[in-house]
């Protein structure tokens, strides 16, 4: 669950858009926290309680080596360590699409946080259309690079899906930011964003 | 002793004892007047004793719990852990391991004299619990000049300990280790001990826990209670692969002596256990489990009976322990995080069963240790 998307973390460019999102001194809690990177910058430089949730053994030790908190979690249990709006902010960075019921876990991290922040690769993403329509096969890339049958990635989303999702549970789409591949912005991305969007950073809340 | 002693050992090690005249106050109301605790240390105490690691054990535990004594072959208990280079790492922390009051390796318990009678305690040795070994443990850390705690660790029972020492004595405890630990025994764990206790309390041999003075051992009683306990400790996959449906001979015998392998086993663990550990004190190690739910002070609100402490917490789980399961860990972890506490939770992949606290599995190790590093890197040590 930790690395279900290659280039996960291009943190700098991650946290340009999270960071205005997260208050100092605010309750955070990662779900996948892979190494810590996000969790040790949140600790440090925004001063939050930060507990990550993690689930491959290496990275939890680098966690610790990095005196954080690191909680070894199964998403696909839930949230069942957390008590209702126990955290201000709950996020999850590139796993929505490998968990067993992302809608699920949705409605978790909006029991256990006031706000998520979610961000996730964009299957409406115009190369990955054209790719099943001229090859007719599910779509490969550098930042998809598993075959349909061993990809940790079993509910892959458009950013239409997961916006129609929130619109079903009625949740506020705080923030939308949609970017290439490198995290960067562009004037094209933001008029036709699923369709040249590749990773959406939302901000949602109940 | 193995001839050439590992350069990762602490290498041959002498129990120390320590007298202690002040009355202790017990959580029963009774008062033991004055007591002794055996004792051993490994690695070198620094100037201003801010290295102190203290080790708490588990039921049938003692203070040897890393080194050689002399003549001995195999090392202490959890010599797997501690050493030089080991997850506890005697080249930088300077480790105390205790044998508990109540114990029968030394410290005064069920087997020692009682002054008012110049007779052995037996049953009339007041039940000691958690709390009253954490005091007696902090007094032993008066004695030797350790003012806090750079780490307090234990696995089973000894995470107990470890995690009463957090609330108890805040102040003088930097980190807290609780390894295949419980917050409280599930009424299945008090189940057992009861069983347990009634094998022992019903061998006519007992003679209402004055055996001793009767020059007597309540053998077949301890025995059995501690092959029941052996088989919680293991798992069902464990005892599989190792016995499997083995037989000791060729074919079976229509009998009732041990056939397969894993009763001889069992047979031979409850033997040697029988032989060198005392029936009260495994009555009261096992009471000293069942009581422990300090929670229930707090109106069963765990993270509340924990709010007051300031150490960081390292818990750790073992998959295929049914004894002190994963969830009860969690519960634990769940109440630490409630309390706002700094807390990192591993659950380690294992067929051993609750014994695996005290093996080297490589995952264990590797993350105990990076903890470990982690507790001297903030101490400056």
């Amino acid at each position: 669950m930790s690395h279900p998307v290659k280039n996960k973390s291009n943190l700098r460019s991650d946290l340009n858009i999270i960071q205005h999102w997260v208050s100092e001194e605010s309750q955070v809690l990662d779900l996948g926290c892979g190494e810590g990177d996000l969790l040790a910058y949140l600790k440090h430089d925004k001063n939050c309680k930060a507990y990550g949730l993690e689930i491959h053994p290496d990275s939890i030790v680098s966690c610790v080596e990095k005196g954080l908190n690191v909680i070894e979690h199964d998403l696909n249990d839930g949230l069942r360590h957390f008590k209702d709006n126990a955290m201000d902010t709950v996020i999850m960075t590139q796993a929505l699409q490998a968990v067993s019921r992302p809608d699920v876990l949705l409605d978790d991290m909006l029991r256990v946080g006031k706000e998520a922040i979610i961000t996730f690769p964009n299957f409406g993403y115009w190369r990955t259309r054209f790719y099943l329509m001229i090859k007719g096969k599910m779509p490969m890339s550098k930042t998809l690079p598993f075959n349909w049958y061993d990809t940790p990635n079993i509910h892959m989303c458009t950013f239409r899906d997961f916006e129609k999702l929130c619109r079903e549970k009625n949740l506020t789409i705080l923030n939308r930011t949609v970017v290439d591949k490198n995290h960067h912005k562009s004037l094209s991305i933001s008029i036709l964003p699923n369709l040249l969007g590749e990773i959406a950073v939302y901000r949602v809340t109940k | 002793m193995p001839q050439h002693i590992p350069s990762d050992n602490v290498g041959i090690v002498t129990p120390q004892v320590a007298k202690f005249d002040t009355p202790l106050e017990l959580r029963s109301g009774k008062v033991i007047p004055s007591y002794e605790l055996v004792y051993e240390t490994y690695g070198e105490l620094n100037s201003d004793k801010s290295n102190a690691v203290l080790i708490c054990h588990a039921l049938s535990g003692h203070h040897h719990a890393a080194g050689y004594h002399e003549g001995d072959s195999k090392p202490g208990w959890w010599d797997s852990c501690i050493g030089p280079g080991k997850a506890i790492d005697t080249n930088r922390f300077f480790v105390l391991s205790v044998n508990n009051l109540g114990g029968c390796h030394g410290s005064t318990g069920p087997v020692s004299i009682n002054p008012e009678t110049d007779q052995p305690y037996g049953s009339d040795f007041p039940m000691v619990r958690v709390r009253d070994w954490v005091e007696s443990q902090a007094r032993l850390a008066d004695r030797l000049g350790i003012q806090k705690f750079a780490a307090v660790i234990g696995g089973s029972l000894g995470g107990m300990q470890a995690l009463r020492w957090s609330f108890q004595y805040p102040d003088r405890i930097a980190y807290c280790g609780v390894i295949a630990s419980a917050p409280k025994l599930s009424a299945q764990n008090i189940a057992f001990n009861e069983v347990a206790r009634n094998a022992i309390m019903k061998d006519p041999e007992f003679h209402d826990g004055h055996y001793i003075v009767k020059n007597a051992i309540p053998k077949t009683g301890l025995m059995t209670a501690r092959m029941l306990a052996h088989l919680t400790y293991l798992s069902d996959d464990a005892m599989g692969e190792k016995f499997g449906r083995d037989l000791k001979t060729d074919e079976i015998k229509y009998g009732y002596k041990p056939e397969f392998q894993v009763e001889s086993y069992l047979h031979y663990q409850g033997e040697k256990f029988s032989t060198s550990f005392d029936a009260n004190t495994y009555l009261l190690m096992t009471k000293a489990l069942d009581y422990f739910d300090p929670a229930q002070y707090t109106n069963g609100d765990l993270a509340k009976c924990l709010a007051p402490a300031s150490s960081k917490f390292f818990v750790v789980s073992f998959t295929t322990d049914w004894r002190f399961s994963p969830e009860r860990s969690e519960e634990i972890v769940d109440a630490l995080i409630e309390a706002d506490k700094d807390v990192v939770y591993a659950c380690i992949e294992s067929e051993k069963g609750h014994d695996a606290f005290l093996i080297p599995i490589p995952r264990y190790v590797k993350v105990f240790t990076a903890y470990m590093n982690r507790v001297a890197k903030e101490l400056g040590l």
